[in-house]
């Protein structure tokens, strides 16, 4: 699948819907930090995973690796753009028996394959699938996506300074960084401060582009690719609840799904 | 690098197994600086680029090993049971819920550890293994069943916690008697009427000596090796229980929530009678050498002679 840049815009417009719809419908779920990182979801699905449909354990596959688990609207509305999940599926998020758990899960969801909620471990398993690709000599490739607030996670570390020792070329990270989390902005909850700085000195490549330009998150894509010694990581600056007005850079809207009112208006900036 | 220390220790049960599970080029081993001690260094010094150096970061190095899992391999991740523990909500999340096939082995554990005192001694690490959903947890009580054991996890379809210990102790079996061990299935040493001890790890040597002590009471014994803590075989405790009617447990590990407690679970529900715990009595230890510790925490075989008494007192 290698869509054009109209063609992903237009993906992560109608995925911007669905994640404000399956939120509203289940009253519940976490639409900001889906909605800062969809434009990224879109451009790796979009244009550069190697993932099958028809196969979803397609021992080959690259893997994505959402380890901000909470962020599930935004895995399950890419996921149901390249077909892995009905419109149907999607609206049954957080309902019983639905493979739209609240977080992402492997074990419910095909296309995922990496069983998220708590935060810190994606990075860790990532480093698992690359070291596991490097020794069977496929070109598989792990992406992961980090949270901002969840750098505060020590295992992140732990991992940052694994992947570097063992010269992972084949792990890309994303970082979301919208500067929310659940409580308020990471500034004031626990600074972070210069993310691409600390990568840096664990050793990693490391690129700082603007997470909603379709044309930054394509380039740094190719970026990441070209970089085949070590782990890269893209900081990528984004918004929380980008796209809806009221949601935007707004902290109430990490872990709550706008009521009917709202949904009318988001209904119609997304239109 | 140590050698193979003198034989009977859980721990080079362990290592030993990694060697002969190593022709299978699935099996990956993970280490978190403690290689030497849990004997994963003779894999690494044969197979170095299947060995994974996490260094001191047990969080990451269960993550990595289920990525690693989910790609074909079949990994085995060491370090100290109690540092296991330090990364419990990792094995919980991102290994047991999903059913991913790790398979962790933590060293040092019980108060059998000695000297380093009770920040290294994990009493409550098979409590805490028992509770997770898809979890295989197992106790060994010499080098030839962890070995034996180990070896037996190459295919098992569950994620799997394996505590093995650092001191040498006598062995319970012979490399023929092993090879009966099976996953799951209590392994039954001696055979009596009166009283059935139910114990594992180093405590089962306990067991067998407390045996002969009550033999020359007049009271004959059953005493089972119960190396597999989850899933439990309580088909065998609730024969047990009925031929003998007086249950005791004997475990290097907190009465709460470990074996004795699962005796209590199988019993309570399936075929109530009178059960004594014999372990450490909700407390930490502290240094000292492994025989005073069993003895001050009144875990010898006396001590299990003694709760056997009691309890055929209790029928």
């Amino acid at each position: 699948m290698g869509l054009e840049l109209d063609e992903l815009l237009a993906m992560a417009k109608r995925c911007r819907r669905n994640i404000v719809e399956m939120t509203s419908t289940a009253n519940a779920g976490h639409p900001g930090g889906s909605l800062s990182a969809i434009d990224i979801l879109c451009a790796l699905y979009g244009s550069r995973l190697r993932v099958d449909v028809s196969d979803p354990q397609w021992a080959d596959r690259d893997r994505f690796i959402m380890s901000k688990g909470h962020a599930s609207p935004g895995m399950y509305s890419i996921l149901h753009e390249r077909g892995f999940l009905t419109a149907d599926e999607l609206m049954t998020f957080r309902e019983l028996g639905s493979p739209c758990q609240g977080h992402v899960d492997m074990k419910w969801c095909p296309g995922v394959d990496f069983s998220a909620g708590s935060l810190g471990m994606g990075l860790s398993f990532g480093l698992g699938v690359a070291i596991a690709a490097r020794m069977q000599g496929s070109e598989r490739t792990a992406w992961v996506m980090l949270g901002d607030g969840e750098l505060q996670e020590g295992q992140i570390w732990e991992g940052v300074m694994a992947a570097n020792h063992h010269e992972v070329g084949n792990l890309k990270v994303f970082v979301d960084r919208n500067g929310i989390q659940n409580d308020d902005f990471v500034t004031s909850q626990m600074r972070i401060f210069d993310v691409a700085e600390k990568f840096k000195a664990f050793g990693w490549e490391v690129k700082e582009i603007d997470g909603h330009d379709m044309e930054q998150i394509c380039q740094a894509i190719s970026w990441a690719d070209s970089i085949t010694d070590g782990p890269c990581c893209i900081v990528a600056h984004t918004v929380k609840g980008k796209g809806v007005s009221f949601m935007e850079n707004n902290p109430s809207f990490h872990g709550k799904a706008a009521n009917p009112e709202e949904l009318i208006i988001a209904r119609e900036e997304l239109s | 690098m140590s050698g193979i220390s003198t034989p009977g220790a859980s721990r080079d049960g362990y290592g030993a197994a990694l060697m002969r599970l190593s022709d299978d080029a699935r099996v990956v081993v993970l280490e978190a600086d403690l290689g030497k001690s849990t004997k994963s260094c003779h894999f690494r010094d044969k197979f170095p680029e299947r060995t994974i150096s996490i260094g001191i970061a047990e969080q990451n190095m269960m993550l990595v090993a289920a990525g690693m899992a989910t790609s074909g391999y079949i990994p085995f991740a060491s370090t100290f049971a109690i540092f296991t523990e330090r990364a419990y909500e990792q094995v919980r999340n991102g290994i047991a819920r999903p059913n991913i096939p790790v398979h962790i082995c933590g060293s040092h554990g019980g108060i059998h550890t000695g000297s380093d005192g009770s920040s290294a001694q994990s009493i409550e690490d098979l409590s805490i293994y028992r509770t997770l959903p898809n979890m295989t947890v197992i106790h060994p009580c010499d080098d030839y069943s962890a070995e034996e054991l180990t070896v037996q996890l190459l295919d098992h379809a569950y994620p799997s916690y394996t505590r093995t210990v650092r001191n040498n102790v006598p062995r319970t079996y012979t490399e023929d008697s092993v090879k009966n061990l099976r996953i799951g299935k209590g392994s039954v040493l001696r055979e009596g009427g009166d009283v059935a001890i139910i114990a594992c790890g180093v405590l089962v040597q306990e067991a067998l000596t407390a045996q002969e002590e009550l033999s020359q009471r007049g009271v004959e014994a059953t005493v089972v090796d119960m190396h597999t803590l989850k899933p439990f075989d309580d088909s065998l405790l609730t024969q047990l229980a009925a031929k003998c009617g007086a249950v005791v447990t004997a475990e290097d590990h907190s009465i709460i929530g470990g074996l004795g407690s699962a005796v209590a679970e199988v019993l309570s529900s399936q075929h109530p009678a009178p059960l004594e715990r014999v372990g450490v009595a909700d407390r930490f230890g502290e240094s000292g050498g492994a025989d005073e510790l069993l003895q001050m925490l009144g875990m010898k075989s006396s001590d299990i002679v003694a709760a056997a008494l009691r309890c055929i007192d209790r029928k």
